[in-house]
């Protein structure tokens, strides 16, 4: 816990996102994003941490996020991601009547994929001005949020609680699958997918309840478990250690998920180090087919290891936003403070 | 009505001309004003055509200071969980605790609007920022006072030397001209060097000052006997030691005796050749008329008051301050008439006056910040009387309310404030209702959050509102799936059954569905509404038919009219719906069904016979009216004839 660094930034924090960092240098990522929202002038501002040799930083300030450059940004920044060129596409969202917010981007360079409140799926490339393909009316509630699944596939997240996967290899504008919960129709707000399994997905909703599905087989997820007790706003699987998964909620907390299961197979058909662990779940396939089966989609979370842990000191105004990248989180606040922890156990 | 203790400040509006008239309308936290001419009668002429905005409070806005608020309200929501049922000895700490962290908070903003300032280029940015600075270090000042004489309440003994800490921070500069001194070449002869030594005798910093005298003794190896005695003067001064076994009158007697040594050395001429040593001997005895020939060395009253004690007094009671603060005062600002507003809250806090302080503290400043969190601070601490004020409430909430009123008028603020109204037993809840209503929902997200505070308040009516308007929003940009995620959340059957129509007109004009994804997947939400739960099971019809289960689609559609749950103006498209049904080549309909059907087909065209003729209505209309229900009478005769033969004819 001493390991946190809490800075407070005199604007309500939406979305942070560390830099990507090249891992053939085997740097701990230095420099982060943050957009605010609900400030009259919002803004997008680049952080960085660590000791670079840059001056006017002493030591007693080391770790403390350092502002490095500012950008005004018009309307709330709701989501970030990183790519090289910028360009503005003006109005891309629309309602007849007035703009509609874009709820969420995602980028696969060069393409870039956004989603709104309108409903709509917009594809832009990096290097074009026009828009490349719009699905209209793809929904008839807000999209919350969206992710690659693969190069051609996205997945979106929308207020009536349904996951919708979208091809867009095909020209029709309808989704190719459709997964929603039985019961509730809780709007989901928070998607992602793990980096190494592509069938596996996690979502968040608005309950606050986590649950994994897997898009290869049947329309309802195969675990729920109950994180927060408010509104989930991200959720995030480590991006090179998957048994541990981070989620951030309005309730003020941000949970530190990591799974591990006991294995009894033999250690020689137990994959390598970044791989699925074996799972001694009764979903283990009869026959001679020894599929690895995800730690995570062990159904029943008392068959495997399931670990929670807080991660932020005390409770605070709704966590918004946090990413994850080798050892170091960030997450911002609506108390207006971002917190930096450089010695994640992962 | 109340007299009013301090004449209004007079605000000048620069673009209105003299002579004109002004009206003006309350805000939240501001007033509209705008030209006009008012006149007894007849029509009232207008002025300029702008309006101007007069704000009481620029605080808020200024983006160093948001950090103090956002801080203080972390420690403020903190220090409400303490529990009460501690016995207040272990509870004492804590409060200081937080008395110190509010400080730091204070300091750490301080510093940083300290560094802005200086680096600032524009002049008047710059003299603004030195006012922030000047009025934060003023607070910080009180605050430490008040923690010292209210929270901390140090008993005799260790109250000076709590004073004397306070003292010590707030007068940096000793430390700046030390280091000059130190750092040139000869500090002995530094023109300052003797300055410094003086502050830090009346700071009662004695190890300091024997050190710096050291400098001055080794260079006159002369007079070195009367820097001995003058050292040990110095180094065999009494502190009282709080947690040794001494006590006060123990320390009293010591005390005594030390100053009766000083007197003597004064007396018998030791230090008559050096002024400078026989000055501090002087300020050792707290020779009043010493202490005053350095006031650019004390530079306050309030040090002088300090030092005074420590010299004269050191066993000083709490009670007996505020004849020493006065008469300190009254010496030290002989030649100033009028005492400034922050003499008078520290004169108030050393006469014990807890009430005063606030309520000079609540004019002096603009924003309601301070008062409001050091009223808290000390309500917890039980210093409080219960001072009922003419409105009902008492006095911490009455701040806190004002503060997070001023709050919520921000853009951004307004979530703090939420948690302040939630510790205002009395009033809170009310001022929570009615200002949530008002905050500007400009996306989605933020409508969540603002739902969320109410949801967890338990404020069903502000819910049902807020829903209300985001449902209406997309209702009118056509996102019919939101309106309906946002009418289940509020559980507002009546505006689902709005939305239902939208569909249902939407299928009447358009023939087909729109939003299938939206209207396949139901689920449970289905029975928030009739309608809704009619426009679910008429959509499941048609999926029946187009997997041709036709006995089932037929079962359902008899059974939404029969049950009442389609609206009787759907009625007429059912049963054109059930047409194809009856002109099958199979029979679909059994005899018993095709009665029913009769039934509400004669039922429907009675009720439009019974209609009054509406002579506007087309000829065409009316055609096809007619047309249709005699189609419908046609099929329904030839299904029944075929039923009856089926259901007759024993099986082969």
């Amino acid at each position: 816990m001493e390991s946190i660094n809490a800075k407070y930034v005199s604007q309500k924090i939406s979305k942070t996102r560390w830099r990507p960092i090249s891992h053939s240098f085997l740097q701990q990522p230095d420099i982060f994003a943050t957009g605010s929202w609900d400030n009259e002038h919002n803004k997008i501002s680049f952080w960085s941490i660590g000791s670079h040799g840059s001056s006017a930083m002493e030591d007693e300030f080391e770790g403390e996020p350092q502002l490095s450059c500012e950008q005004k940004h018009d309307g709330d920044v709701l989501d970030l991601q990183k790519i090289s060129i910028a360009q503005q596409w003006a109005r891309a969202h629309r309602y007849p009547c007035d703009n509609a917010p874009c709820t969420g981007v995602v980028c696969s360079s060069p393409e870039i994929v956004t989603v709104g409140e309108d409903g709509r799926i917009i594809v832009f490339r990096a290097d074009q001005e026009g828009v490349v393909r719009v699905i209209e009316n793809a929904d008839s509630s807000t999209i919350h949020a969206v992710t690659y699944l693969r190069t051609t596939e996205i997945l979106t997240v929308n207020s009536i609680g349904q996951l919708k996967l979208w091809d867009f290899r095909q020209q029709s504008n309808s989704p190719s699958q459709i997964l929603s919960l039985s019961g509730d129709r809780v709007p989901l707000h928070c998607v992602d997918r793990h980096p190494n399994q592509q069938h596996i997905v996690a979502t968040g909703g608005q309950d606050g309840m986590l649950c994994v599905w897997d898009v290869r087989q049947g329309n309802t997820p195969f675990s729920l478990m109950e994180a927060h007790s408010a509104e989930m706003w991200e959720v995030h699987f480590h991006p090179t250690n998957p048994d541990h998964l981070f989620t951030c909620s309005e309730d003020g907390s941000l949970l530190h998920w990591e799974t591990s299961s006991h294995s009894e197979m033999p250690s020689f058909l137990q994959g390598g180090r970044n791989s699925s662990m074996m799972s001694r779940s009764a979903m283990a396939p009869a026959g001679g087919n020894q599929s690895l089966i995800n730690a995570w989609l062990s159904g029943d979370s008392s068959k495997g290891r399931l670990e929670t842990s807080h991660m932020l000191p005390s409770q605070t105004l709704s966590v918004n936003s946090l990413d994850v990248l080798e050892q170091c989180l960030v997450c911002g606040t609506d108390g207006e403070a971002i917190f930096v922890n450089r010695q994640v156990p992962v | 009505m109340e007299e009013v203790d301090v004449e209004p400040v007079v605000t000048k509006i620069p673009a209105v001309s003299d002579g004109k008239h002004m009206g003006f309308a309350w805000g939240p936290g501001d007033i509209l004003v705008y030209e006009t001419l008012h006149k007894a009668s007849g029509a009232s002429g207008s002025g300029c055509s702008f309006i101007h905005e007069v704000r009481k409070d620029e605080d808020i806005y200024s983006p160093i200071l948001r950090k103090l608020f956002n801080e203080s309200h972390h420690i403020f929501v903190g220090l409400q969980t303490i529990r009460e049922d501690l016995p207040s000895k272990s509870r004492k700490p804590q409060f200081v605790s937080i008395s110190k962290n509010y400080r730091s908070v204070i300091r750490a903003c301080m510093e940083e609007l300290q560094q802005v300032a200086v680096s600032a280029k524009d002049g008047e940015a710059a003299t603004q920022y030195g006012n922030q600075v000047s009025i934060l270090l003023a607070i910080e000042l009180i605050w430490n006072l008040c923690e010292v004489l209210f929270i901390d309440a140090a008993p005799a003994g260790s109250l000076l030397l709590h004073l004397l800490d306070w003292v010590r921070l707030h007068k940096a500069d000793v430390d700046e001209k030390a280091r000059d001194v130190l750092q040139s070449d000869s500090p002995a002869e530094h023109r300052d060097y003797w300055d410094v030594v003086m502050s830090y005798v009346l700071q009662g910093r004695l190890d300091e000052a024997r050190q710096m005298l050291m400098k001055q003794a080794t260079l006159q190896p002369a007079a070195r006997n009367m820097y001995k005695v003058m050292d040990t003067l110095l180094s065999k001064m009494p502190f009282f030691n709080p947690s040794g076994t001494q006590t006060l009158t123990e320390f009293d007697v010591k005390w005594r005796h030390w100053h009766e040594e000083v007197d003597r050395c004064l007396q018998d001429n030791s230090f008559a050749s050096n002024k400078h040593l026989e000055i501090i001997c002087k300020l050792l005895l707290g020779d009043e008329d010493t202490l005053l020939e350095h006031k650019e060395l004390l530079g306050t009253w309030y040090h002088f008051l300090v030092t005074r004690l420590l010299f004269c007094h050191p066993t000083v009671k709490p009670a007996e301050l505020h004849y020493y603060a006065q008469s300190c005062m009254t010496m030290f600002l002989d030649s100033r008439s009028v005492p400034e507003p922050l003499d008078s809250i520290l004169l108030a806090a050393f006469e014990f006056d807890i009430h005063q302080v606030i309520k000079d503290c609540s004019i002096a400043l603009n924003n309601w910040w301070f008062v409001a969190h050091l009223t808290d601070l000390l309500d917890h601490c039980k210093l409080l009387q219960s001072h009922n004020l003419h409105f009902g409430s008492n006095l911490r909430e009455f701040l806190l309310l004002e503060y997070a009123a001023g709050l919520f008028t921000h853009h951004s603020l307004w979530q703090l404030a939420v948690d302040y109204f939630d510790h205002c037993p009395e009033f809170g809840r009310v001022y929570l209702e009615l200002q949530i209503e008002r905050v500007p929902l400009d996306t989605e997200r933020k409508a969540l959050k603002v739902l969320r505070i109410c949801e967890q308040r338990q404020m069903s009516e502000q819910v049902r509102s807020i829903c209300k308007i985001m449902a209406m929003r997309a209702l009118r940009n056509n996102r019919l799936g939101s309106a309906l995620s946002w009418s289940i959340r509020a559980k507002d059957a009546a505006f689902a059954t709005l939305i239902s129509e939208r569909f249902l007109q939407d299928y009447c004009t358009r023939g087909t569905f729109s939003d299938l994804d939206l209207i396949d997947n139901l689920g449970p939400a289905m029975l928030l509404s009739d309608r809704l739960t009619f426009l679910g099971k008429y959509r499941e019809f048609h999926k029946l038919y187009e997997e041709k289960r036709f006995t089932e689609a037929a079962k359902l559609l008899l059974s939404l009219m029969t049950a009442k749950i389609a609206p009787r103006s759907f009625w007429m498209t059912l049963l054109t719906d059930a047409l194809p049904l009856l002109e099958q080549k199979e029979v679909i309909f059994s005899a018993d069904q095709t009665y029913e059907l009769m039934y509400c087909l004669g039922e429907l065209t009675s009720s439009l016979n019974s209609e009054a003729p509406d002579t506007d209505r087309p000829m065409q209309e009316e055609d096809i009216e007619v047309t249709k229900v005699e189609l419908l009478r046609l099929a329904l005769a030839r299904n029944l004839a075929m039923a009856i033969v089926k259901e007759g004819t024993v099986g082969t």
